[in-house]
């Protein structure tokens, strides 16, 4: 029998549904390759026993003749900023380290009503604040990536989704639950050479979802392809009550309706992406995306998103700002980490708690967050980076006047050793440079694998779509990635 | 506009995180860097523009005023609500003594 590790969803959901093989026997067979990956950290908690669970039930149901779920004997890896009943949840914090929910987010609860099982809790930058996985309280997560110059040098899978990008990419997942605030889906997915879909503002519930800056945090799928990921996003969208951005809309059928033929649409480039110093093989991975889709029969048009330049400094008032407001709640009273000194009163528990809880770039972004939410600062710092907001929103809307979707680069480069950057934080912010606008915005966007660099790292390609519009990014991103042909993968060495 | 130990000592007393003389030190030329970089922010004209408050239209809901309008997030979860607390005593939560 082929690898059933090497499989994606559909391809798992089509053979359990035929009886090729049991959702048993794909769920103790990524449980093994979990199992024998620790070298990746990719996992803060492992849970075999609940992929199992959950395979048998879909077995179970299988042999009873009765209707299997979108995601019948899929396993997959859970972000730890899932809350999941019963099983510890720590947004890669130390001040949430034992922390056991009892309830289940609802994104959550939609994938396991939906047939999924879960193989564990995936590591991640301390709640969701990093580009390249080197910010969690349980160690850095190490892509399955490597420079092939024999050096070893270990590489980040980005963040702060890292700990899923590089599940995916090392097969230990066939798909995994992604969170993106500001490229959190998009940036390790381009990083690690999968797929990952971050849906319009509102598509999927954040209930349950340890939040970062509510009015950007967003969930999504990371997967092999596209369809997976539609398939996924599927599953995991949806109206919920107890969310109050949530969109009472009705989630399409994505799987259905995907269709690579792009004739009719136009695909606009933005003038302003093509930034001074970009890496010209990231400028040679755009041109070729370009050439793709005018294959795939779309028009190409030039626009401009004037603010382009001011979304990242806004995106980095903004997100501390909600974060220190978010943040606020972990006190040593309710949950979590208590360092109580002897005599200390409530103010000393908080502010020592708090200290001991929090790593350093948290800690810097509630500081920041505090300062420009402070009287005197409001005004300069976070009224006016929520104009430039309202500004970056309207670039957009301008550009749907000319074009169906947005194609640009995810990244301003490829993936980067371990300890390359971590002593700049400024200098890792501009990781997300690409991503941050469609964040400001609301907007659905994906990032597609799109060929590999010189040092044989991953690429990807960015789609940004109209809000709602998830099919036609993932349209797009079809055709891209019927003509990238990408099928590099990452050697085994852990 | 730039911050020195005094303010960056305030902010941390504000958000509530205690820290040393040398994360202090450390912490400074960090937050200017950031600062200073933000700063740019300031040559957009926004006289004519406002804040953005909601990143997608959509019309705030409030839930039925009913009690244990929802099994998971209604009343009556006393022991669900406590199962993490670091303190909890006699169905409350257990802080430090604050008054005299």
């Amino acid at each position: 029998m082929t690898d059933l590790t090497n499989l994606g969803v559909a391809a798992i959901r089509d053979g359990v549904k035929n009886g090729d093989f049991t959702a048993r026997e794909v769920a103790e067979a990524f449980n093994a390759n979990v199992a024998a990956a620790s070298a990746l950290n990719a996992f803060i908690v492992t849970t075999p026993e609940k992929a199992l669970e959950a395979a048998d039930a879909v077995d179970a149901d299988r042999a009873a003749g009765k209707d299997l779920g979108s995601m019948a004997g899929v396993p997959i890896g859970m972000k730890d900023l899932f809350a999941t009943k019963g099983v510890q949840t720590t947004a890669a914090s130390h001040i949430l380290q034992g922390f056991t929910p009892q309830y289940e987010s609802t994104v959550s609860s939609n994938l396991w009503a939906a047939g999924a099982g879960m193989l564990g809790k995936l590591n991640l930058d301390q709640f969701a604040m990093g580009s390249s996985n080197e910010t969690s309280y349980f160690g850095n997560v190490t892509s399955p990536w490597r420079r092939p110059d024999g050096s070893n040098t270990p590489m980040s899978p980005g963040g702060s989704s890292g700990g899923s990008s590089t599940a995916v990419s090392a097969r230990l997942a066939p798909a995994a639950t992604g969170t993106d605030t500001g490229g959190s889906i998009r940036q390790p997915a381009a990083f690690t050479g999968i797929t990952g879909v971050k849906p319009t503002y509102g598509r999927c519930s954040r209930w349950g979802v340890v939040a970062f800056a509510s009015s950007l945090d967003q969930a999504g799928p990371m997967a092999h392809d596209v369809r997976d990921c539609a398939i996924m996003l599927g599953a995991m969208a949806g109206f919920d009550p107890k969310d109050s951005t949530s969109l009472d809309l009705p989630v399409p059928d994505w799987e259905a309706a995907l269709n690579s033929d792009l004739k009719g649409k136009k695909v606009g480039i933005p003038k302003e992406y093509r930034m001074d110093g970009t890496d010209p093989e990231i400028l040679q991975s755009w041109d070729n995306g370009i050439a793709w889709l005018k294959d795939a029969g779309a028009e190409i048009v030039d626009i401009s998103l004037p603010h382009t330049k001011y979304a990242l400094p806004a995106y980095y008032i903004i997100a501390p700002a909600e974060a220190s407001s978010n943040l606020a709640r972990y006190d040593g009273v309710r949950y979590g980490l208590r360092d109580l000194p002897d005599g200390a009163g409530l103010q000393e528990m908080y502010a020592e708690t708090r200290a001991a809880g929090f790593g350093d770039e948290v800690k810097r972004r509630v500081l920041i967050g505090t300062y420009v939410l402070s009287a005197g600062f409001y005004d300069a710092y976070y009224n006016q980076a929520q104009k430039i907001r309202t500004l970056v929103a309207q670039d957009f809307e301008k550009a749907w006047e000319h074009c169906d979707v947005i194609l640009a680069p995810t990244t301003p480069s490829a993936s980067f050793g371990l300890g390359e950057k971590s002593d700049d934080p400024l200098g890792m912010y501009l990781n997300d440079v690409f991503a941050v606008p469609a964040s400001l915005a609301g907007l659905p966007a994906m990032s597609v694998p799109c060929g590999v660099n010189s040092e044989g790292l991953p690429l990807g390609l960015q789609i940004v779509g109209k809000a709602f519009d998830e099919q036609g990014v993932m349209n797009a991103g079809l055709a891209i990635e019927e003509r990238a042909g990408f099928t590099a993968k990452p050697e085994k060495w852990w | 506009m730039s911050v020195n130990k005094e303010d960056v000592a305030k902010i941390a007393s504000l958000a509530r995180i205690k820290m040393s003389d040398d994360e202090l030190e450390r912490m400074v030329p960090e937050l200017n860097q950031i600062l200073g970089w933000v700063d740019q922010l300031s040559e957009v004209d926004c006289s004519n523009v406002e804040p953005m408050t909601a990143v997608i239209p959509n019309t705030l809901r409030l839930r039925a005023d009913e009690v244990n309008a929802d099994p998971k997030t209604g009343g009556d979860r006393r022991d669900d609500v406590l199962a993490n607390a670091p303190a909890a005593e006699h169905g409350f939560f257990g802080v430090p003594k604050v008054i005299e």
